[in-house]
């Protein structure tokens, strides 16, 4: 199945994304497809490659990249969310791309399932 | 790929393919973002020319009261966008009878025609959708 997947909350505060990336991995493991994962609200900031978490703690932004990375997954950012945030180029990390809304929609489409992580 | 601004342009793959999308709004306009950024989403919708629905559930039926007043506190009022979803073609708008009674509101309170439906219809109409979105 080719899964699309949106993600609402930001990193740490939320368990959202940790649940969406236990989801992924889970998915890919079992031999489904990832359409997309498309971040929105605050969850853009899972992008920036600003974060330094605890050396003992989980580093969610890399995992992310690292995912996209070994998977060539399509990890992108809403570009008016991510503005709005402080979310730019310059502090993307690695694997993420910023662009519009219309690529939700879009994932909604085109994969059999789009499932939502959020509050 | 499509473009950067909104993903206006649709790709080969996905035009002419049609779904049924359910916007589910769940949360007070103000307070949060997620009515706001919803109602976004809601409007790009339009330009991929999808089988458009909105849910007004829980707190999510306030987006629709009548009467806004957020000037006190510094928040633009986004309410009359509601209005303008007509000009988008986006005309089915269902609103929970039971979180309106809840909150004493009646169908007179709000901006918009929409039909009030009862749980068990907004549950039949949620599985009826391909894609169900929620804010």
């Amino acid at each position: 199945m080719k899964f699309g997947i949106m993600i609402s909350e930001g990193p740490y505060t939320h368990q959202a994304t940790d649940t969406a990336y236990q989801f992924v991995k889970a998915a890919l493991a079992k031999g489904h497809q990832i359409h997309r994962v498309f971040f929105y609200h605050d969850g853009v900031n899972n992008a920036t490659r600003l974060t330094e978490p605890p050396q003992d703690d989980r580093n969610i932004v890399n995992r992310w990249s690292k995912l996209a990375e070994e998977h060539g997954i399509d990890l992108v950012v809403c570009v008016a969310a991510a503005l709005r945030r402080g979310i730019l180029e310059e502090n993307l990390a690695k694997g993420f791309r910023i662009s519009g809304l219309g690529q939700l929609v879009e994932s909604g489409i085109q994969a059999d399932r789009l499932v939502v992580f959020g509050d | 790929m499509t473009e950067s601004t909104g993903g206006i342009e649709v790709e080969e793959e996905t035009a002419g393919r049609v779904k049924k999308f359910m916007f589910v709004n769940r949360k007070a306009p103000y307070g949060t973002i997620y009515a706001l950024e919803g109602l976004e989403v809601v409007l790009i919708s339009a330009a991929f020319d999808q089988d458009v629905s909105l849910a007004f559930v829980d707190d999510g039926v306030y987006e629709l009261v009548k009467g806004q007043a957020t000037k006190g506190i510094d928040v633009k009022n986004f309410s009359p966008t509601y209005r303008a979803l007509e000009g988008y073609d986006i005309e089915k708008l269902y609103v929970d009878a039971e979180s309106l009674k809840a909150r004493g509101l009646t169908e007179e309170n709000l901006i918009v025609p929409v039909e009030v439906l009862s749980n068990e219809e907004m549950a039949d109409l949620m599985a009826a959708q391909d894609v169900v979105i929620s804010f």
